[in-house]
């Protein structure tokens, strides 16, 4: 069988690519390989663990389950379109400043999965927080942090909301 | 871990997507959210030849009431159905099942069409389709025809579609007035198949007798299973703590779990006793405005 290549086009923190791909590239492995986005990592390969979220289309992904051929047309946001201007975004401010991590291994998925947690609901509740990133593992068990960090990040979104209407 | 190479197909309309699947026959597989088909296609359990990706065809992803049936389309993601105020409020057994299917990740592709078509008896939508009487309309080239949820599913991820038949749409009855279900899941963690899990949608009379039952088994069969006698034996009755007792036993006789890594059958049908009680009560007391 002669493999078929299929075109897309993806916008990837706010640029732009078009590419021909295998239909069974994984989105993954796109961003990885053809874009060296290698802040989304790949962990079990399997859809457990989350440490491969990304948005599309505002909305979290596990990136080792969606063909690149799905995300045609998508708008993707990963780790690397996370700060603006040089500033860190509050999330990866509350993981530093909370310690939300341990190895790192699964922060750039627990990031992009509490933007999108935080971008429904900027007031979520501790339970709603552990709920929301169920589909993220953190073999270092630090759950904790990682909740104020989610938690940290909340607070200056909000705070950033109210001065921004307040001006 | 890579799919094996396939060809991919994304049509624009739905009868595009039928003549492609009349073209490709069995080898052809229809892809929903895909999260179901590629970890298989990853692990090599399927290897079909051609995808055809449903995502660009228009007019599978309503959701609405009309004619006396809450309409699905069956590519609605998990994610809008556990957003939906409808759903919400006047579905509580389809609101809390959608919130135990896997994790947010997964309910932001995965669909409510893919979960039933695929015929996994580990999957949550189908026992709660059984326990509402919902049907499941299908498209092919004969036309469509309608198949109630109840006898959809006939073997280990064996359905009664054919293989040139697209499941387009999922349509529940709406509930009267007095209605009520509750979805109860034991999993080993977020995320898991069920260890065992139990519909119930009841409905009832100005008597307080039962005018509708309907209960549904996760995972603990070949099949997802329609517990009738538990059914007829609440049917016309009082809902008794004594008479749920019974249905509830009745339940666990008629599941068939296997022993596996998540329980002996005998622990399975101890839950599928307990869990058949527990989501009564609530349904019941849903039902009874509480």
């Amino acid at each position: 069988m002669a493999t078929q290549k299929v075109t897309v086009t993806l916008t990837v923190n706010g640029t732009t690519h078009t590419a021909e791909v295998e239909p069974r590239l994984l989105l993954v492995h796109f961003l990885r390989e053809h874009l060296n986005l290698t802040g989304t990592h790949i962990g079990c390969d399997t859809t457990h663990c989350g440490a491969c979220t990304v948005l599309m289309n505002g909305r979290a992904v596990k990136s080792c389950t969606v063909l690149t051929v799905q995300a045609d047309g998508a708008t993707i946001k990963t780790i690397e379109g996370m700060a603006e201007n040089g500033q860190m975004h509050p999330l990866q401010e509350g993981f530093h400043v909370e310690h939300g991590l341990q190895c790192g291994y699964c922060t750039p998925g627990m990031i992009m999965r509490a933007a999108e947690l935080l971008a429904r609901n900027p007031d979520p509740t501790e339970e709603e927080i552990r709920w929301g990133i169920s589909g993220n593992l953190c073999r270092c068990t630090g759950y904790v942090n990682i909740v104020k960090a989610i938690q940290y990040a909340a607070r200056k979104l909000r705070e950033r909301e109210q001065a921004a209407a307040g001006s | 871990m890579i799919p094996p190479p396939f060809t991919y197909a994304a049509p624009t309309s739905l009868e595009e997507a039928l003549a492609l699947l009349q073209q490709h026959g069995p080898m052809a597989k229809i892809l929903a959210g895909g999260h179901s088909l590629l970890p298989m296609m990853k692990l090599r359990l399927l290897e079909p030849e051609v995808l055809i990706d449903l995502r660009r065809v228009p007019g599978l992803d309503e959701i609405r009431e009309e004619n006396g049936y809450l309409h699905l389309g069956a590519m609605v993601r998990e994610v809008e159905l556990e957003e939906h105020p409808l759903i919400r409020e006047k579905y509580p057994l389809l609101y809390e099942t959608t919130r135990w299917i896997a994790d947010p990740q997964v309910r932001n592709m995965g669909t409510i069409g893919g979960n039933l078509a695929h015929g996994d008896p580990g999957n949550d939508h189908p026992a709660t389709m059984m326990a509402y009487d919902a049907q499941l309309v299908a498209v092919g080239p004969r036309g469509e025809r309608v198949i109630p949820a109840r006898e959809f599913f006939l073997d280990f991820y064996t359905t009664a579609l054919e293989p040139d038949e697209i499941l387009t749409a999922i349509r529940i009855p709406i509930p009267p007035p007095r209605s009520g279900g509750a979805y109860e899941k034991l999993e080993r963690k977020v995320g898991d198949y069920a260890t065992a899990a139990v519909a119930v949608q009841l409905s009832l009379a100005e008597d307080g007798t039962l005018s509708y039952v309907g209960i549904g088994l996760t995972n603990v069969a070949h099949v997802p299973l329609f517990a009738a006698r538990s059914c007829a034996h609440l049917q016309g009755q009082r809902p008794t703590p004594e008479r749920i007792d019974e249905a509830a036993q009745m339940a666990s006789e008629d599941c068939n779990p296997r022993s596996d890594l998540r329980g002996s059958a005998e622990y399975k049908r101890a839950m599928v006793r307990e869990l058949t009680r527990r989501a009564f009560r609530r349904a019941l007391e849903r039902a009874q405005g509480g």
